[in-house]
Formats: C-alpha cells, structure tokens, sequence
C-alpha cells in the first residue's frame, strides 16, 4: 500500500456516464470537494453535478473580440488621419464605412484567439505530465470508461472509508493514483 | 446551465437512412476510427492516390520556381487581362473552403446530427484549398517577395496600406480565415489525439500525438471549457465564412469593370462558394469512405443531404446568372449589356454555354432521390460541378476584362503550359495534404461520435 504522502487520490472506474453522474453527485453529498470527473466525451451536466459553473470562455471570448476590432478600427484611423492622410478622390480621411471589413475580421480573430487559448490556459493546459495518468486503466479514459478521483488533498480524505466508499458506488474497480 | 444543449432524452429521429449505422459502443467506435491511422496497413488505393500527388506538387513546385525567376510573363496574361487563371483558381479554391466551415460551424449551431462524421475532413479540406488559395494572390504579384506590405506595420518607409482598397481587406479576410479555421479543426482535434496516445503502441507515436494532445485529460471542467469554446468558435466561423466570399466578391465589384461592378456579387459568390465546396466534399468523401472502409459512418444520409445543399446552392447560383442578364438590361447600361451579349455570344461563348449546362441544367438532377442515393452518379455530378464552378470564375474574370469600355485595347487571354501547371498543382498539392491528413490524424472526429453513439443508444431506449 502506497503511504498516504505519496498518494494524489483513490479512483473509481465506471462503465458508463450515468453511474459516473451519480457517483459524483453522491460524492458531493457525502461531503467530498476536491473531485475529478474523467470521461471520453463530454458528458451532459457531469461539471453541473461537480458544482463547476463559470467557465469563464465566453467573457475572455468577448474581450478578445472587443479588443481585435477597437485595435484595428484604432489603427485604420491613425494611419488614415493621423499618421499617412491620403486624399483619394476627395473622400473623407476618416471613411468609416471602408473600415469595417478589416475592423469586422479583426474582432473574429481576437475572440477566436482568445476563445482558443482562453480555454487552454483555464484548463492548465499544456501539461503534459500529470499524477492521474499513474491511475491504473486511465488509457481507457479517452476510449470508453469513466472516471472519478477523490484527491487525498480533501479535508475528508480517508484512505479506508474513502476507498470503502468509492466500493458502494458501483464502479468497476477502485484504485490508487500514485503521485 | 450547460451552454451546450444536446438531444438527450429526446430520441434521435430516425429515418430510413441512418446517420450512424448500429452496433457500435464507445470502445468499437473509437477502435474502429483510431487503428485507421495507428494499426491498418496502407491500402493500394491511398498509394496509388499519394504517388500521383506528389508528382503533381513537385510539378507546382516546379513551376512556382519558374515563375519566381522569370516572372508573371511565363503566364497568358497582359493587359487588359492582367488577371486570369491565379485569380480563378484563388476564388475557386477560397469558396471550395466554405462547405467545410459551412459543416462544421453552422450545421453544429443547427445541432444537424449528421455533420459529426464528416466535420473532421471537411474542415481539414477548408484549411487545406484556402492555403491554395493563398498562394495564388502571392503568385500573381509582380514582386511576390513583398506581399507582406499589405499588413500594417511601422515600416522605415513610413508608409500605410490603403484601408480603402479591396486587396488590403482581402488579406484581413483570408488570414483570419485560415487562422480560425486551424484553430477550429485543432481543438476537435485535441480529445482525439489523447485517444491516439493512449492507444498508440510505438513510443514514437506516442510521444508525437501526447505532444499534440497538449496533455489533455477529459477532465469534466475541461469538457466544459472546450464545449463553450468550441460552440463560440462556431457561432464565430459562421458570419466569418459569409464575410470571407463577400470580401473575395468586393475585389471585384468595388472596380467600374462592366460585369463586375454589381451589388449582387456578395451573396452569388457566397452560393457558389458553397455549391462548388459541397461538390468537393462529395468528391472527397465518396472514395475516402470506399477506401477506408468508412460507410458506417458516411452513410448515404449524408450524400443524401449534402446533395440537396448542393441543388440549394445551386438554384441560388441560377438566380445570380439570371438576375446578372436582367439588371444589365434594366440598368439601361450599354456597356454591361455588351458584356451579356458578349459572353453568349463571344469568343468565350462556349464556356459561358458549359458553366450553364454544368451549373444550372445538370445538377436539377438533385430533385431526384434515386440521384441522390445514386453514388457513381454524384461523384460524376460533384465533379462536373467543380468543373463548372471554376469555369464560372473563369468566365466572371476574363471575359469582362477582355473587351472593357475601350475596343482598341480589346484582346483575348490564352493560358500557357505554366498556367496549366499551376493550377493541376495546386490540384495535386492538396490532395497531397488531404491524403497525409487521412493517414496520420482520425479523419473523423472520435469524441464526437462516442456521444452519437450515446445519443443512438437513447434514442432506441
């Protein structure tokens, strides 16, 4: 048996998403906080039953568009007025309408970019090296088994109870996760 | 709430023809699409493909190579007709990118269950024909090694783009396009180079696809993030694909030139884009599911479907043709009535005759069900649309050139070997791509269809 330092949590595995949903929810109610749910595809309200709620992609995406368009409609009007003014045929320097291609694109990339990486970073990714890739059969988390960890770091971690615990939830199996 | 809203609960509506044949779980289907690149030995037909291929880059390269020593001279074109087959093929390969946009993004904001099997391929071909078009407005400059002057940035010479001018929009416009269209397809990518990873035998080819995944976990909060992200990328691809074409159509419209200078250019560009990418589409995923052994998954729902987009595109394509001859009459306008004349009549009158047979006459076909279900008989049409999508460009570009305001300075544009060459090349170039594509990385998205099969599972519950 791992000593309890050394250890990053007890997983339970699970053959599919809906006993994975319960389990976390009955992990929920049983007090457990520090919880990871692992599944090969996004499954509907597993992050609502972990209580995660604000995800936080779409108010980065609006920035990141509010940013891209303001920068270049900035840019279209300082080199057009300000920095190289040309007079083409008499039309106005600051001709607004013929900025907002440059000005509609830009406000599509920034969100895209932001939207893009936004998601990698709040997800702390990259990282390629992880303790939860230690857990026995986690190649199959991204073929067709579910997951749930319960982090020794929970003030309610046990590492009986919670292992006898994770056994009442119906999982496959149950093992450690080496740090 | 979830901002992902999916059918489940609801069952699927099924019809006759399947979007996703029976029998698989989440395991079979992940084995089924992963061993494609990971275990199964090459098949005859992908080598045969590749061989040729690479002949036809090494011909692009070849001629990229003459053209930048000798310059645009190797090619037919001179004034009045300084723009002829670069600018066809640049719009041409641009709108063929569109269909793949058009399935990913927008059918996913319709929640149109059967684009999940073909999204994958379909966006790896927009990424791959926009970087063809790419190259053609770079090969067409007389001085390609300054291209990047239209970017905006503090130069020594202190000088600025010209905001108002089409071709600095352009560069904007298919940029951003590119750029989010990588960003797109990678991020459907990152769940399914984890699954290739973790399933990946060779040390080698686990390094390189856990270099892709970025590490990625399927962790629920980061499902979540990813499905927020991916639907925002979604919503914002869907008016960027429209803008895209509407730019390109400006390059054109913007300038006097008779048969150019029309208000409807934006949206008859936009429906041809995507007539002339759905025809690719089927040319594409009509051998790629015969050689990968991939008709459970590419079903004939799906040529089914894409061929009555394709009649859509293309009944909108015969209004703009249609409506081009009425407003050059209504408009009283002698100049843009010679080029109608012109173009039916003209040296380039057979062309015209073949784009509205290829365009508008063939494919009413597609009111036909035994058609659509008729696989032979869609590759042949997909590709006599391509034909004629191009030759539509073809005809747009050069003969309104041809014979401007001014007969002295009329005269007539013949391609050269060169021109040939490239445009073949760039035929050869992306299928080069698209096949390294279909060999190393799942040419259907994975994650995607574990949650089909869920979805199957309760529908029939």
């Amino acid at each position: 048996m791992t000593s309890a330092s050394s250890l990053y949590g007890l997983i339970a595995e699970f053959a599919d998403e809906h006993t994975l949903v319960d389990a976390v929810r009955r992990a929920r109610a049983d007090g457990y906080r520090n919880l990871d749910a692992y599944a090969p595809f996004s499954v509907e309200g597993l992050s609502d039953a972990l209580g995660f709620r604000k995800d936080r992609v779409a108010l980065l995406t609006l920035l990141g568009g509010i940013v891209g368009g303001t920068g270049v409609y900035f840019l279209q009007w300082y080199t057009a007025v300000i920095d190289y003014p040309i007079n083409a045929g008499g039309r106005p320097l600051h001709s607004w309408p013929a900025f907002i291609p440059a000005t509609f694109e830009m406000t599509v990339l920034g969100a895209a970019l932001a939207a893009f990486f936004g998601m990698l970073i709040l997800n702390g990714l990259p990282r390629l090296n992880h303790p939860i890739f230690n857990a026995p059969d986690f190649d199959l988390a991204s073929r067709n088994r579910f997951f749930l960890c319960i982090e020794a770091a929970d003030p309610r971690f046990d590492a009986t109870l919670t292992r006898r615990f994770l056994h009442e939830l119906d999982p496959l199996k149950v093992g450690e996760v080496p740090r | 709430m979830s901002l992902v809203a999916t059918n489940s609960g609801k069952p699927l509506r099924e019809s006759a023809l399947p979007v996703l044949k029976g029998g698989y779980s989440y395991a079979s289907i992940s084995d089924k699409i992963s061993d494609i690149v990971l275990t199964r030995p090459t098949h005859w037909g992908w080598v045969v493909g590749f061989t040729l291929c690479s002949v036809l880059t090494l011909l692009l390269v070849g001629a990229m190579s003459y053209l930048f020593y000798k310059g645009v001279g190797i090619w037919g074109v001179n004034v009045p007709i300084a723009w002829a087959f670069a600018l066809t093929n640049f719009v041409w390969w641009v709108g063929i990118g569109h269909a793949g946009t058009f399935i990913s993004a927008f059918l996913l904001l319709l929640r149109q269950k059967w684009r999940t099997s073909i999204n994958r391929f379909a966006e790896a071909m927009t990424i791959f024909a926009v970087a063809m078009a790419g190259l053609m407005p770079i090969l067409h400059l007389g001085r390609p090694w300054f291209f990047y002057w239209l970017i905006p940035y503090p130069d020594i010479m202190n000088v600025w783009p010209q905001w108002r001018s089409p071709l600095v929009w352009d560069i904007f416009a298919i940029g951003t396009y590119i750029i989010v269209s990588i960003l797109f397809w990678y991020m459907g990518l990152i769940p399914d180079l984890a699954t290739l990873r973790d399933r990946a035998s060779s040390r080698a080819k686990q390094i390189v696809y856990g270099l892709g995944a970025l590490g990625w976990r399927g962790e629920a909060r980061q499902w979540r993030r990813f499905d927020t992200a991916y639907l925002l990328m979604a919503g914002l691809a869907t008016p960027l694909v429209i803008s895209v074409h509407s730019v390109v159509s400006l390059d054109f419209s913007i300038g006097n030139t008779p048969g150019w200078h029309s208000t409807i250019f934006p949206p008859y560009f936009v429906a041809g884009a995507l007539f002339s990418g759905f025809a690719m589409a089927l040319t594409i995923s009509i051998p790629l599911r015969a050689i990968f052994g991939l008709k459970d998954f590419i079903t004939l729902r799906h040529l089914d479907n894409i061929g009555k987009i394709m009649l859509v595109c293309g009944l909108i394509v015969a209004y703009s043709y249609l409506m081009e001859i009425f407003m050059a009459f209504y408009s009283g306008d002698e100049f843009d009535q010679y080029m109608i004349l012109n173009r039916m009549r003209g040296p380039y009158a057979p062309i015209y005759w073949i784009v509205i047979l290829f365009n508008v006459v063939l494919p009413q076909s597609l009111w036909f069900k035994r058609i659509r279900l008729s696989v032979g008989t869609l590759f042949v049409l997909s590709i006599v649309v391509n034909i004629g999508m191009w030759l539509e460009r073809f005809m747009i570009i050069v003969t309104s050139l041809h014979r401007d305001f001014l007969p002295s300075s009329w005269d007539m544009f013949y391609p050269t070997f060169w021109d040939w060459a490239i445009l073949v090349g760039s035929l050869g170039a992306f299928g080069w791509l698209f096949l390294m594509f279909v060999r190393f990385l799942p040419a259907i998205s994975i994650s995607e269809m574990r949650k089909l099969v869920l979805e199957k599972k309760e529908g029939e519950a």
